[in-house]
């Protein structure tokens, strides 16, 4: 069958833009989590948020995109600029309509949707912006992507919360499959404005420590919800004979994918994260014992890090899996956190180190996983796992490998 | 009576739609067209609101076209400031 590998990276993470800055910075250890400074988060009872700071977006930009963006757009435009870079994809490399895009949204351009429904209640229609009929979409990173490099291949958008971005790569790999040669794939999210920050305080465990070195620490005994974060990933996905042919390098393949959903709480049954996981090692052709890194979806709630690490024993047995949480640097990015975790697995791929989970002192015994916690651990590179869960009940998991 | 100047439209439009594409004075471009400049009908439709709510005049929406130039944007504002 085709196979479909990555062959470009672009990331815009809270503690780094690029995925070279950002790799070095995890590899350090290196926290983007601090006190909100996109809105006055003062009076809301969670304070923290991994924001991307450094980037401004007129620096990366055409003008004529900006008041027609909202900022999780802006990042996913300068992430799909670094990836093709990355990849060395030229216009002109493909046919357009050989091109594709697919990426994940959890919540729209929720900050500029505030601002024009401000506007709309406090001075009038006449006052919206007209580009509130699609800045604030889901489906907008994708086709924004699709219009700036001109690919008119199939788009679409998956929203899943985190596990939308695992959702949104293996459409990519399904498109690839199809005969498209590349697909432009991940996420990015931002909303961080008090619209964005109460639907995640009705939604999800939300850390209300101040400090941010104490407030996100998925399996810990201390384990205390988690902080949101902006940004994500970009990845170029491409058909491997393709990338093969133009003398392309490729970070890894994407070998295997599943997904479940659980059914909600009042209908009891079993967490669906282990059929996921165990769809994609089935996909991939591989046994649990191929896999040498789980990047753990790290919820940092107390009863869904059980299941987390219930998933990982029970798939791999107690402690024999190195488990990391790179998230730990940067929160939670909503659809941008699981493509930032595939780019940390091939990154581990190609350069022999797992990226450490920080802050995490004391890891629940009781959950018999081995958590690479404080400083990185070198590995022999093998196949690594990325497991994601979206807010709702959505589970999805995906394999990376080397590229044969 | 407040009239609309080139330089005027160009501070609305780079506002509400972003800089035009070789952030060129559109006293330079008066008479080359809006899809020329880079601008599409979502750009040109929030211009026409900006308007509105600014000089108090509604362009029709056969007026705001890509086709159209900030020149005949200029002359026709001001052509219906000028009848009021």
């Amino acid at each position: 069958m085709t196979t479909a590998v990555v062959t470009g990276l672009g990331v815009a993470a809270p503690n780094g833009l690029g995925h070279e800055r950002f790799w070095s910075a995890t590899l350090r250890g290196e926290s983007g989590i601090g006190p909100v400074r996109r809105f006055d988060a003062s009076r809301y009872p969670s304070r923290l948020a991994g924001e991307v700071p450094e980037f401004d977006p007129d620096e990366h930009l055409p003008k004529r995109l900006i008041p027609q963006t909202d900022r999780m757009t802006q990042l996913a435009l300068a992430a799909a600029d670094w990836a093709l870079t990355d990849a060395g994809v030229q216009p002109g490399t493909y046919d357009t309509e050989q091109m594709g895009v697919s990426t994940a949204g959890a919540s729209g351009g929720l900050e500029f949707g505030q601002r024009e429904l401000d506007n709309l209640w406090g001075k009038g229609p006449q006052h919206v912006s007209v580009y509130m009929s699609f800045a604030w979409f889901y489906a907008v990173n994708s086709g924004q992507i699709s219009i700036r490099h001109a690919m008119r291949g199939p788009a679409g958008v998956f929203v899943g919360d985190q596990a939308g971005g695992l959702d949104a790569v293996a459409q990519a790999r399904r498109n690839i499959r199809k005969g498209l040669r590349l697909v432009m794939s991940g996420g990015a999210d931002s909303s961080l404005c008090p619209y964005g920050w109460v639907s995640r305080m009705s939604g999800t465990q939300l850390s209300t420590r101040d400090d941010p070195n104490r407030a996100y620490l998925p399996f810990d005994v201390d384990a205390h919800g988690h902080v949101p974060g902006e940004g994500g990933a970009i990845l170029v996905v491409e058909d491997a004979d393709s990338a093969r042919s133009r003398g392309a390098r490729a970070y890894g393949e994407i070998a295997g994918y599943g997904a479940s959903f659980d059914a909600a709480p009042r209908h009891g049954g079993q967490p669906g994260l282990r059929r996921a996981a165990e769809v994609a090692l089935a996909d991939a052709g591989l046994e649990p014992a191929d896999i040498g890194v789980v990047f753990a979806d790290g919820s940092g709630s107390t009863e869904q890090d059980g299941v987390e690490a219930a998933t990982i024993t029970s798939v791999f047995g107690a402690g024999a899996v190195p488990v990391t949480v790179p998230k730990t640097m940067t929160g939670r990015m909503n659809s941008g956190g699981a493509p930032v975790d595939l780019a940390c697995a091939l990154l581990a791929l190609r350069d022999g180190v797992i990226p450490p989970t920080i802050n995490v002192r004391t890891v629940d015994p009781a959950y018999e996983i081995d958590l690479v916690t404080g400083t990185p651990r070198r590995w022999k590179p093998k196949a690594a796992l990325v497991l994601a869960r979206g807010t709702g009940g959505f589970n999805s998991a995906m394999v990376l490998r080397a590229a044969g | 009576m407040r009239q609309i100047t080139l330089h005027r439209l160009q501070s609305i439009m780079r506002e509400c739609a972003g800089e035009n594409e070789d952030a060129q004075p559109l006293a330079d471009a008066a008479n080359r067209t809006f899809e020329e400049l880079g601008y599409d009908s979502l750009a040109l439709l929030e211009t026409q609101s900006r308007i509105h709510r600014e000089f108090g005049v509604a362009l029709p929406d056969e007026a705001v076209v890509t086709s159209s130039t900030p020149q005949a944007i200029v002359d026709h504002v001001n052509g219906l400031v000028n009848a009021r």
